[in-house]
């Protein structure tokens, strides 16, 4: 009797190397963009403190001038395009499909190719330590004239292709998470009961998708300047300087909701889940984020306003709006937590570390919104002291949030607790000790970028207060990997939700199989799994 | 199992059809587009900054440089039929009309091709002329804009090139042609930024 023997080969779950470097999972993508990811933000970690080290006290003690700007320019740059951006993706990747109950993302082969651009690009913007010149210099804005080619060597050049690589990634990944989240939702899933995080996420992809092209055009343009003799930048043949800040800005702000707004959905699952209680105005947080993402192209220019050529009232006023989105966020995370049944596992430390410290992010933000001020602390490190709030003290808390609380989804093992204390004590006393100083120094008129400073202008202690933090900060990442490290060998077993958590990737094992579920849970809120465990008994009635 | 589980058909799931709307190939496209359009806006506004700061546009030395005849007009009339052609494909393959399909798409493809010989020849007159990417802001602009539209039309022409392989070798049918739809709407998108190039490039008054 002739049979024809069918090869499961499609439906295994090949491991290894080639398994993972052919994969168009989007968990193992998911995973490579954290680990990626994460590569990154230990490269721009050790710049960061290079960069300390040298300000540690006045005077020339490590590097050259020219060394120092393509720290300071690298660090950014990765930082920025290279972690924050593409680990919120990451996250996303990992958790957008399984909480909407969907087998993959809509477009699974465009997602690895989303992925595999990102290592490109870091390994390109990188490779600029090892040609002529070094590495990019002009700061992560590479404003003109500076980053033009009488200034900026080929380091330049390759910061613009990997720039353009990334924003490519992030379009082709944004175009990704939009049609998964209308495409793909489980039957029951309707849009208002999408898990918070799908929510930011889509408003973040809405961003990418709007903004990130203008990034584009604005490198091409001066990869021409630069190039091939274009003049769009050029004052002197009919070009405009400030037309590249424009460009750079209108992607640039919005850019700062993309860091951000997917931390704000982390830490949106993870208070309910610790405060066992579900999201306090949950509609409310769907349209304030919906508003941050709408305003957010309007108040571009308000990193220009001392460049004399935009229309101050308006930016201003733009800006000072944002706050109030904000502030309803913030509302619904401390109603969410008030009275609630608070367990502090690490996850919610974590968020509420995010809250504290986004919080004076988001106050000296809308202190520096009015114009007057702006004028005073525009390019000192009050700046820089606004941005590491936000992001630092903001998404990279969230980030964590977000590692500690998923991690046991992705590899079926819980971090250790203590290990995850300890590294959130160090690293949040690391990082108030590094950057509440430097609104000090702002404010008395430090300018920021510069290697050097007078020992005389009393800037030496909080300069050395902010180098010892950073140190701080590079230490309590140390536990950190130790803790990756030992949960991975004999960590404890998580089971397959071990929070007791509300959304569906609970619902699956940990971790989930390749296209994630064998039955889903009945979805009638944006809680299925709290309604699953109260359910009253089939037949019984409500 | 508890009865307050639903049952997944995974296949039908997974291929986005479960609930019928629009096809995930094409909102993948429209959205792409959508970014495109950004690009592009990126562009113009660089064009209309540099325009707006000159004090005379053409700058002197480039006035009656662009010349709609003899290239630049047949070339646009070509790539706004190229956009009726690909739509007569899409009509065919909704019938079911293969044959129609292909030859609406050859007839597209050759449109296209034919749209970028007539740029290049363009291009070869305006360098020869002095008008060249290093040549003020008017040069830069101009082959920027032009450029970036000519290789978008590029990338829609290998589009077609793969539509019409996969279109021979029989791979569409009145109800699988998401390819052929996402396709043609990269197509369109195409011909309107080319239809607003030619507008701000050669229709616009100078001053």
């Amino acid at each position: 009797m002739a049979t024809t023997a069918l090869t499961p080969a499609a439906t295994t779950y090949r491991t290894g190397l080639y398994e993972w470097l052919t994969t168009t999972d989007h968990k193992k993508i998911g995973i490579m963009y954290l680990v990626n990811s994460f590569t990154f933000f230990l490269i721009g970690g050790l710049l960061a403190l290079a960069v300390r080290a040298e300000l540690a006290q006045p005077g020339i003690q490590f590097f050259k001038e020219e060394t120092y700007n393509q720290l300071f320019t690298m660090h950014a740059s990765l930082m920025l395009f290279l972690f924050i951006i593409p680990i919120l993706a990451g996250f996303g990747n990992y958790v957008v499909p399984l909480m909407i109950g969907a087998p993959d993302m809509a477009f699974p082969r465009i997602n690895a190719l989303s992925f595999w651009m990102l290592p490109l690009a870091g390994i390109l913007m990188s490779s600029g330590f090892l040609v002529t010149g070094g590495t990019a210099a002009a700061g992560w804005t590479s404003y003109s004239p500076l980053a033009q080619e009488k200034y900026s060597g080929m380091g330049t050049d390759l910061w613009i292709l990997a720039v353009t690589l990334v924003g490519t990634s992030s379009i082709l990944g944004a175009v990704n998470f939009l049609v998964t989240i209308f495409k793909m939702r489980a039957p029951g899933m309707t849009m208002f009961r999408l898990p918070i995080l799908v929510w930011t996420v889509l408003v973040t992809s809405v961003l990418v998708l709007m903004a990130t092209p203008v990034l584009t055009s604005g490198l091409i343009m001066l990869f021409i300047d630069r190039n091939y003799g274009g003049h769009f930048f050029d004052p002197a043949t009919g070009g405009n300087a400030i037309l590249w800040q424009n460009v750079f800005w209108f992607y640039s702000h919005p850019a700062v909701y993309i860091m951000i707004l997917p931390a704000m959905g982390i830490i949106s699952e993870v208070l309910p889940v610790f405060s066992r209680k579900p999201l306090f105005g949950y509609k409310a947080f769907i349209f304030a984020t919906s508003g941050i993402g709408a305003l957010g192209f309007s108040v571009w220019a308000h990193h220009m306003f001392t460049t004399g050529s935009v229309y101050l009232p308006f930016f201003s006023l733009m800006t000072f709006l944002i706050a109030v989105p904000t502030g309803v966020k913030m509302f619904n995370w401390i109603a969410t937590l008030w009275r609630g049944q608070l367990t502090f596992s690490t996850p919610l430390i974590y968020a509420l570390g995010f809250l504290s410290m986004f919080l004076i992010g988001g106050i000296n933000g809308a202190f520096s919104a009015s114009v007057p001020v702006d004028f005073a602390l525009h390019d000192t490190y009050w700046v820089v002291a606004h941005i590491h709030y936000v992001l630092f003290g903001g998404s990279v808390f969230g980030v964590f949030a977000g590692i500690y609380y998923w991690f046991p989804k992705m590899f079926g093992r819980r971090l250790n607790e203590t290990l995850g204390k300890v590294q959130f004590v160090i690293m949040f006393i690391g990082f108030n000790l590094t950057f509440f100083p430097m609104h000090v120094l702002g404010i008395s008129g430090m300018p920021r970028r510069i290697a050097d400073y007078s020992s005389t202008a009393g800037w030496n202690d909080l300069n050395l207060a902010a180098t010892i933090g950073s140190f701080l900060i590079a230490v309590s990442v140390l536990p950190f990997l130790w803790n990756v490290f030992i949960t991975l060998r004999s960590g404890e077993p998580a089971g397959d939700d071990p929070w007791q958590a509300n959304t569906l990737e609970w619902a699956t094992s940990s971790p989930p199989p390749p296209y994630n579920f064998d039955h889903l849970p009945e979805i009638r809120s944006e809680r299925p799994l709290f309604d699953q465990r109260h359910a009253t008994p089939a037949g019984t009635g409500h | 199992m508890t009865s307050r589980t639903t049952a997944l058909t995974t296949a039908a799931h997974e291929a986005g059809e479960a609930r019928g709307g629009i096809s995930n190939p094409i909102l993948g496209m429209l959205l792409f587009i959508t970014s495109e359009i950004m690009f592009f806006a990126g562009l113009f506004a660089a064009y209309f900054n540099v325009r707006a700061a000159a004090p005379a546009w053409p700058p002197l030395e480039f006035q009656d440089k662009l010349h709609i005849l003899p290239l630049v007009g047949p070339a646009t009339v070509l790539l706004i039929s190229s956009s009726f052609t690909v739509q007569l494909g899409v009509w065919a393959i909704r019938r079911g009309d293969r044959t129609g399909l292909n030859r609406a798409i050859a007839v597209t493809l050759v449109l296209g091709v034919t749209f970028l010989v007539m740029q290049a020849m363009d291009y070869l007159i305006l360098y020869s002329e002095g008008v060249r990417l290093d040549a003020g802001t008017f040069g830069t602009t101009y082959y920027t804009l032009t450029g970036f539209h000519g290789a978008h039309v590029l990338g829609g022409v290998i589009m077609l090139g793969v539509i019409l392989y996969r279109g021979m070798a029989g791979q569409f049918s009145a109800r699988h042609h998401d390819a052929v739809e996402a396709t043609s709407l990269y197509w369109h998108f195409v011909d309107v930024v080319w239809v607003a190039l030619f507008s701000t490039l050669y229709l616009l008054p100078g001053r």
